[in-house]
């Protein structure tokens, strides 16, 4: 029935599995003759040293791209919006290739010149998935280069959204500088204080004593103006919307440092606190920038507009006119190619229609419709060409309109993250103590000494520590989950998800895998030829089910079928070897079998005789059981589908009685259900799911967990992405993510040790600066090396892997 | 006194020096991507031994 297990074939360009050895060329094999394409390509221009570096590097040309796709780009209007530069000979243009994955992209990206030689240079952003091209525009276009990346396997991402945003993303270049800068203040600074520190009096000279404050003084102003600006800005923000966040007393105590020390070296006092500030200023920026590290090649911002074409063939007048999506007008004649998206809600005026809506709905059979049925825009087309009138612009489509909807649009309220508020306590007892002492000092009449203890008390009250406990931790908490392939979207994810006691999942694509269903055969021993026979009639449908029985028999031979007849929605039939074959539903087949009718079942039938069913099954993600098994003894648990509920009985069997289970459930009902949990129920919300279908509900949860086949790949709005192949371990995810509350907790108690001991002298009025330079960077490092040690613990505990993995990037 | 003046002044030069040279490699953008460079670098020979 199957190739030999022991003769697997894997494609020389993929890897994939090849089925026979019947597509050869050089004593190499490949899967499809799209793959055979590109290495003869790559062959013909001498780049075979592509398939040296990885071994079958490669990507699966299975799916076909149509000759004409890109006509689009002909039109000025839709390039000028791609291009970033263009004059008589030269265009610049940059385009995002999510298919890139190992050095061998690279390799072969930058020699693209060697194919088209239009191109005259390119250049790859492997981290972003990029790659810049500068192409001759009299010799080449830009449709034509877009047309050789697609032949070698790199189809651009071309989507509205980036028509839309034309800026490139914003890189946070500023912070490094101000680090950069920072560190190089504090270092400096610190150096030129040891003379103070270290050097009885009388041995430097007080001229040079002088120059080495005036520098010091000179570097601190950087420090204070630039690098320490966002604390002033994030402390007056807050302020304004009545919040008193961290940055409010961190801010304070920057700038009484500052004022102080100014004062002291001014007034020749004192040597002042510079070096202390510029350290923290420093530390701080430096946790704050491991923190928010953002993962440039994911995004958690995509709508409906990254999902959709850029254009697509209007026909008018009898001729075929590529135009770009936002131009599209009510009332236009589209034509929508297999496997293409539908942009906007039509009537379907010619051409069969198999629309498969499980992105939109979370249906997962497609529904065939006839001439005359609306088709909704977010549909895939499954089965060849149609043409559809369009009846509602883009803007208004259904799908859009229930982006558009105030859920959606809904803001996070400001959090108040516990950090802020223990930050708020912590500032009102420390200002406590420093009335308390100044109030001593100024009943026994030492005014001086009452300065300089609300001052100096203030300084070591800054919750520094804190901050540095919190965006160290989150930081490398973000880091091992992101090695983990479980990327969160801000820092404030981590807390959201210690708080949550729900998790909501969706099932399709989510708790099941996409495009992957289990195929089992119930009834009688069917004869290799029969097995043969049933493949040859099923591979004349474009029916899923029909392709998924087609792909677990494994065959490619086929043999002649006459009389071939579709009944839509029902089945197929026709004769073969004069036998007369139907494959199809229960009441089509007209059968009397015990078996029951769950589950999507294909029953078939040869010369009127019942010989067995195929039963396909939704394969659930591997380690499914026991995720439930740990999930449900924790968290309530909800299943909410756009599917039927076949799988009803399977699923309460996993999660229970105490598990809502809903089916038939609309995107809207997806997300009414989520803000029933949380409003009525007050439930703090987990939803994992996949599809546009799910991205309310996404977007209303307390945390939007999106399950994604390939990291790179399309998922919607949401605070985290997930890879579908570490489903299994979301409980750890949520385990290790509970567990760095925990140790910003910890080490912020240490660091109040330090604290304490700062404040036993500042009380007094004796804080000298060198004590102050010898608490700071202590208690600084003490809290990195514990976050650190900690975090890295918590996750080995857990089982998560810390090392770097090459492999993956 | 004053030899110490000038040491001061010549380590902050070269201090400036190392901090400017950081700034300028951020602006170049030779942080952005950490993975290309790296195997690119290995690609020459690659070019040098197909071509017969």
């Amino acid at each position: 029935m199957s190739v030999d297990s022991n003769l697997k074939l894997s494609c020389y360009h993929c890897g994939e599995d090849c089925k026979d050895t019947s597509i050869q060329l050089q004593d190499k094999t490949f899967c499809c003759d799209g793959c055979k394409l590109v290495f003869e390509i790559l062959n013909e221009n001498e780049l075979c040293a592509f398939y040296d570096i990885n071994k079958n590097p490669g990507i699966s040309q299975k799916i076909k791209v149509r000759p004409d796709k890109f006509a689009f780009l002909d039109d000025t209007s839709i390039q000028q919006k791609l291009i970033q530069f263009s004059d008589e000979t030269q265009t610049h243009v940059t385009f995002y290739l999510p298919q890139m994955h190992c050095s061998s992209c690279l390799w072969l990206l930058e020699n693209i010149y060697k194919i088209n030689k239009g191109v005259v240079s390119s250049k790859v952003n492997f981290e972003n998935k990029e790659v810049f091209i500068i192409f001759n525009n009299n010799t080449t276009s830009l449709r034509k280069v877009v047309e050789t990346l697609t032949q070698i396997g790199y189809e651009p991402h071309i989507s509205l959204h980036a028509l839309d945003t034309s800026t490139v993303k914003k890189s946070d270049n500023k912070r490094i500088y101000k680090v950069g800068i920072a560190g190089f203040c504090f270092a400096n600074v610190m150096m030129m204080s040891f003379p103070e520190y270290f050097v009885a009096d009388g041995v430097v000279e007080a001229n040079i004593r002088a120059t080495l404050s005036y520098i010091i003084v000179a570097f601190s102003i950087p420090v204070l103006l630039y690098c320490a600006d966002e604390f002033f800005i994030l402390a007056w923000k807050g302020i304004k919307h009545k919040f008193l966040n961290i940055d409010a007393p961190i801010a304070l105590a920057i700038a009484i440092t500052f004022g102080r020390s100014i004062y002291e070296i001014f007034s020749h006092t004192g040597p002042g606190y510079l070096d202390s500030m510029c350290g923290i200023v420093f530390f701080m920026l430096l946790g704050r920038i491991l923190q928010d590290r953002t993962y440039q090649s994911i995004s958690f911002d995509r709508d409906y507009k990254s999902f959709f074409p850029i254009a697509v063939n209007v026909i008018k007048e009898d001729k075929i006119i590529p135009t770009a999506l936002y131009q599209l007008k009510k009332g236009d004649l589209i034509q929508i190619y297999n496997n293409e998206l539908v942009p906007a809600d039509g009537i379907l005026s010619k051409g069969k229609a198999q629309i498969d809506y499980s992105f939109v709905s979370g249906e997962s059979i497609p529904v065939s419709k006839d001439i005359g049925e609306i088709i909704y825009a977010g549909g895939k087309q499954m089965a060849g060409l149609i043409e559809l009138l369009v009846v509602k612009d883009v803007s208004q489509s259904y799908l859009t309109n229930l982006w558009n909807k105030d859920a959606f649009q809904q803001k996070e309220d400001s959090n108040a993250s516990f950090i802020h508020v223990i930050s708020k306590y912590f500032t009102v007892i420390v200002l406590g103590i420093a009335t308390i002492a100044a109030a001593y000092w100024l009943y026994k009449g030492q005014y001086t000494l009452m300065w300089n203890t609300i001052t100096t008390v203030l300084i070591v009250a800054c919750p520094c520590a804190l901050l540095l406990s919190a965006t160290f931790t989150n930081g490398n908490i973000l880091r091992i989950l992101s090695k983990n392939k479980f990327y969160l979207r801000h820092p404030d994810v981590i807390e959201n998800i210690t708080k949550i006691n729900q998790l909501v999942f969706d099932k399709t694509g989510t708790l099941t895998q996409q495009n992957k269903t289990k195929v089992s055969y119930n009834g009688q021993a069917l004869s290799a030829n029969e097995q043969k026979n049933i493949a040859s009639l099923l591979s004349q449908s474009t029916h899923p089910l029909s392709k998924a029985i087609l792909e677990e028999l494994q065959i490619n031979k086929i043999s002649e079928v006459q009389n071939f007849k579709v009944h839509v929605g029902k089945g197929i039939e026709g004769w073969i070897e004069d036998k007369h074959y139907k494959i199809g539903a229960y009441d089509f087949v007209y059968a009397s079998s015990e078996l029951s009718n769950t589950g999507s079942a294909v029953h078939i039938m040869i010369d009127n005789i019942w010989i067995g069913q195929y039963k396909i099954i939704h394969n659930y993600r591997y380690g499914f059981n026991r995720l439930m098994e740990v999930l449900k003894a924790q968290y309530s648990i909800a299943v909410v589908s756009g599917d039927n509920d076949a799988e009803k009985n399977k699923l309460k069997e996993i999660l229970g009685n105490d598990a809502d289970l809903l089916f038939y459930q609309k995107p809207d009902d997806k997300l009414n259900y989520i803000q029933h949990l949380q409003n009525i129920q007050h439930k703090n919300v987990m939803m994992i799911g996949d599809g546009l279908n799910d991205a309310g509900a996404l977007k209303t949860s307390n945390v939007g967990v999106a399950v994604s086949e390939n990291s790179n790949n399309f998922s919607p709005a949401c605070d985290a992405i997930l890879d579908a192949s570490q489903f299994s371990n979301l409980d750890k995810f949520i385990a290790y993510a509970k567990s760095g509350k925990k140790i910003i907790l910890i080490s912020f108690v240490l660091s109040i040790f330090y604290n304490v001991v700062g404040l036993f002298f500042a009380v007094q009025g004796t804080l000298s600066p060198l004590i102050a330079a010898i608490l700071m960077p202590c208690s600084s490092i003490t809290i990195i090396l514990t976050t650190y040690g900690m975090s890295e613990w918590a996750a080995w505990k857990i089982g998560l892997e810390t090392k770097y993995d090459k492999s993956h990037v | 006194m004053s030899v110490i003046i000038i040491m001061l002044i010549g380590s902050l030069l070269v201090a400036g020096g190392f901090l400017f040279a950081f700034l300028w490699c951020v602006k170049d953008g030779q942080y952005d991507d950490a993975y290309s460079p790296a195997h690119r670098i290995l690609f020459d020979d690659i070019n040098t031994t197909t071509k017969k």
